[in-house]
């Protein structure tokens, strides 16, 4: 209900929900769910995973119908039957995965996003004015593999701009952007906003919330918990709020001695198997015992290329350019790597790190039968794999039916953590982990930070790949930037500023739209 | 403007019902009884009668069984390969030639020592003969590991390679010197025959054999870490190179042992029903085969059902010519149906059809511009 802002509203809600309750086979995803968005608000809907977010925003958007309840669209009981009655009512979406065709023009993708067709001359028009006039510069004419993630995502938003929304939905908009494109972003919807645009914003960065938010509902379990005004609350009070518990804060131990370089890659070269991937260009740098190294950078700059390359799912092009504990693998299979100790967490759960149509206990035994001894010769010891997969799912707070049951059925947040669980797990000396509280909760977040924190206390050498900053100002010792597939040198995180890592994670994907490739003129 | 929508969407299906897709192979032969009696009722047959003999006369006799089981044995051997190359998405579509070769090698071993009766033939046979599908299968496995060459295509074509090196050599030198001049090498001796298991039948011990290699495969692809690698490589590729596992292996694992398991079947044949090298030593096992690994929902306990229906509709093709007069292009077509009724099934299982209103829906809201 619209009556628990801080600030009075009289006019009728753009959009209100009132007892929504949706219902999935074993699960009851929304609990009457009562919220409303006033005209001009940004409006920020905050929750764990597996609160219901998702599935409330889908039924707004009409991705999914309701089992029951009711929404008002500016006073006016409405149903929407799908995703094209939601744009025609005025509701425009930017999803957190984008789905564009990386090698059509800006143009034609947003073309291709259009309900009725349109003439291409008037509609590249239209793009360069919306975009001139929320600063979103887009060129209409580039190739869509050519831009960055934060250029596509202003495709996205240009795209719902053409439809003339009254209501833009974004979920997670800024877990893709540098510093300094999120700045931008904000501005942008802020200008939205004060033209009469209501925005739904969708995110678990709680800073951000603060930042740009009139207004917070807080879902657990698929139930309204509360509703806030972010502004007057601490992100530490919201986060409670969210999980409904005590935050446990990361302890870090201060500056213990470091060991031996435990891993150490000197001049790795590696061109992209993918099309429109990243080449790794003479990448270095070394990771002592003890010692948690981040490495910081907008997606698709390289990590995946980085991790596969220490993972041992690429190979290096010298056996000596990888070395564990001084053993040279750079040609080593990521079995014999397993085998000496460094342990990858990939950053796509779903498929690379995780087979979604196995077990749980199949899946443990995927990485873990290299050091976990779930093997006797040539079969796999299933209760050995049981308990080790037990072992994660209780370890981790894995919310699952079972160990029994498919990767895939679990929720992202929680898939993650049983990925990340099971490297942890097997004891490494070395654990390269990409995105390691991609899309969970805070306390599981919190979880995952500790558990490296204590692995980098007992000697192991961790590093985290990870493009949230903030996480990676808060658990690592060292961090250096990759951009374009150059690793950039390795500054101590305590003394490095925010401004110095946005502009090095900006690098030739200048704020300005600059083209790719024209080397880092933009950037002073 | 008209909206460019499709009328129709394909759609996946949020939860699949786990029986459901072990019920689609009984709905698919039932699709393909009812199919098949529209059909012999549109050729002028009497349907009832020729499906009476398709399906049920040829179950009715003791000796009816024991073909059913002769036939079987090739398609379980060859089902139980293919069906786990095709769990690693590894496509061996040249079963058949694989098959010949196998009899090619396994034959000529025999013919290699015939006049003599060594009691050590017959396993030497074997050998030769898995050694020839295998040798025949990395053909296709070299090009793919090596250059990355579509092994369908590949293994394909060697099918009719093979077929044409056996005529080659039963026209030529392996020909009987007392056959009259026909196609056909000599008989084997006995020492190299499969014994048999039921006197007064065809049936032999290769049947057996069949069923216990599916068994095995059953116990390899559920329990070891082999039938792990090959799940994985077929369900997420990315996750088996980061589990460390070599698509390289696994794709040479799974060509030789199709390969291999087809040359046995192919040995079996020739020294089994057949007892010596002819023109033409398969009605077509080897693609049949892959109706059997699909059919048998590529787990090798369903393949020993899946192949012994299957079976039926060779001996049933068979009683339903000679009883009713029917085409013998029967059995292709009742292969064909099952095959179509079975990848629909499964494709409506997994996904469904909606069809969309051809207006725009959203009649109460007002145009957005």
């Amino acid at each position: 209900m619209s009556t628990g802002g801080s600030a009075p509203r009289l006019e009728v809600p753009r959009l209100e929900v009132r007892g929504v309750s949706k219902r999935f086979p074993g699960v009851l995803a929304n609990d009457r769910v009562d919220f409303a968005v006033a005209p001009g608000e940004i409006h920020a809907l905050l929750g764990e995973n597996g609160a219901g977010k998702s599935t409330l925003v889908k039924i707004i958007y009409g991705v999914l119908g309701p089992d029951e309840g009711e929404i008002f669209w500016n006073g006016e009981a409405v149903s929407v039957a799908d995703p094209h009655a939601a744009r025609a009512l005025g509701i425009g979406m930017v999803f957190q995965h984008f789905s564009l065709f990386e090698a059509m023009t800006v143009l034609e993708n947003v073309a291709l996003g259009m309900d009725r067709a349109e003439d291409m001359t008037a509609l590249a028009q239209r793009v360069r004015e919306i975009s001139e006039a929320y600063g979103l510069p887009l060129d209409p004419e580039r190739d869509v593999y050519t831009l960055s993630v934060g250029e596509r995502q202003r495709i996205e938003i240009v795209r719902c701009l053409l439809q003339n929304p009254k209501l833009l939905i974004m979920d997670e908009p800024t877990s893709v952007l540098t510093p300094q494109e999120v700045e931008r972003l904000f501005e942008t919807l802020r200008q939205l906003a004060a033209e009469g645009v209501s925005i739904l914003y969708i995110s678990h960065k709680l800073q951000e919330i603060k930042a740009l938010c009139d207004r917070a509902t807080i879902l657990r379990g698929g139930k309204v918990v509360a509703a806030c005004d972010p502004k007057a609350e601490t992100a530490k009070s919201m986060a409670q709020m969210m999980i409904g518990a005590e935050l446990k804060t990361v302890t870090r131990r201060s500056g213990g001695a470091l060991g031996e370089a435990r891993l150490a890659v000197e001049g790795l070269t590696l061109a992209s198997e993918a099309v429109h991937g990243t080449d790794l260009k003479n990448v270095s740098f070394a990771v002592k015992a003890g010692e948690v190294f981040g490495i910081a950078g907008v997606a698709g700059n390289g990590q995946n290329e980085l991790l596969m390359a220490l993972s041992g799912e690429r190979l290096a092009d010298h056996e000596t350019v990888v070395r564990i504990d001084g053993t040279a693998v750079g040609r080593s299979d990521a079995g014999r790597r397993r085998r000496l100790g460094l342990c990858a967490v990939p950053e796509e759960r779903n498929g690379h790190a995780a087979v979604p149509g196995m077990s749980l206990v199949e899946n443990a035994v995927l990485s873990g039968h290299h050091r976990m001894a779930l093997l006797s010769h040539l079969f796999i010891r299933a209760g050995a794999a049981a308990r080790f997969a037990a072992e994660i799912v209780r370890a981790f707070d894995v919310r699952t039916p079972g160990t029994g049951v498919a990767a895939g059925s679990l929720s992202g947040g929680n898939l993650q953590k049983f990925v990340v669980g099971r490297e942890i797990l097997q004891k490494p000396k070395v654990l390269v982990v990409s995105q390691p509280t991609w899309g969970v909760d805070a306390g599981a977040a919190a979880t995952i930070h500790q558990a490296l924190a204590d692995l980098a206390t007992e000697g192991v050498a961790v590093v985290v790949v990870s493009q949230d900053l903030d996480e990676l100002l808060a658990i690592t010792d060292r961090l250096a930037v990759i951009n374009v597939g150059v690793l950039s040198s390795a500054m101590v995180t305590a003394e490095a500023s925010v401004e110095e890592i946005g502009l090095l994670m900006g690098g030739v994907h200048g704020l300005d739209g600059s083209v790719p490739g024209e080397e880092a003129s933009h950037v002073a | 403007m008209s909206p460019r929508l499709a009328p129709l969407k394909i759609e996946a299906r949020r939860e699949i019902p786990r029986g459901l897709l072990y019920a689609t192979p009984l709905l698919a032969v039932a699709l393909t009884v009812v199919a098949g009696f529209f059909i012999f009722l549109a050729m002028g047959y009497d349907p009832f009668l020729s499906l009476y003999h398709f399906f049920v006369s040829p179950l009715l006799s003791f000796y009816g069984w024991s073909e059913l089981m002769v036939k079987a044995a090739p398609l379980i051997l060859i089902g139980v390969g293919l069906a786990v190359g095709f769990r690693a998405n590894v496509w061996n579509i040249g079963a058949e030639g694989q098959l010949t070769v196998g009899a090619i090698t396994g034959g000529v071993v025999a013919l290699a020592v015939w006049g003599e009766e060594p009691v050590w033939i017959l396993p030497v046979m074997c050998l030769a003969g898995i050694g020839g599908g295998m040798a025949y299968a990395a053909i296709p496995a070299f090009l793919k590991t090596r250059f990355g060459v579509n092994e369908i295509l590949t293994s394909l074509m060697l099918t009719y390679v093979a077929t044409l090196f056996l005529s080659t050599l039963v026209y030529g030198p392996l020909k009987d010197p007392m056959g009259f001049n026909f196609p056909q090498s000599r008989m084997f001796g006995d020492a190299a025959l499969l014994p048999l298991l039921l006197e007064g039948t065809r049936l032999h011990l290769g049947t057996g054999i069949a069923v216990a290699i599916a068994v095995a495969g059953w116990v390899m692809m559920t329990f070891t870490i082999v039938g792990f690698q090959v799940r994985v490589l077929g369900q997420a590729p990315q996750a088996a190179r980061f589990a460390g596992f070599s698509s390289t292996r696994i794709v040479w694992f799974c060509l030789l042992l199709s390969g291999g398991l087809a040359g046995l079947a192919g040995t079996f044949e020739v020294a089994g029903p057949i007892g010596q090298l002819i023109p033409s030593i398969s009605p077509g096992y080897g693609f049949t085969a892959i109706i059997v690994a699909f059919l048998g929902r590529l787990h090798p306990l369903g393949i020993i059902l899946s192949g012994l229906l299957m079976a039926l509709s060779y001996i049933g093709g068979e009683t339903a010519q000679v009883e009713v007069g029917l085409p013998q292009a029967v059995t292709g077509v009742f292969q064909g149906l099952l095959l179509f009724f079975l990848l629909a099934s499964d494709f409506l299982v997994r996904y469904r059809l909606r069809f969309r209103p051809t207006v725009a829906a959203a009649a109460s809201s007002q145009p957005a511009e």
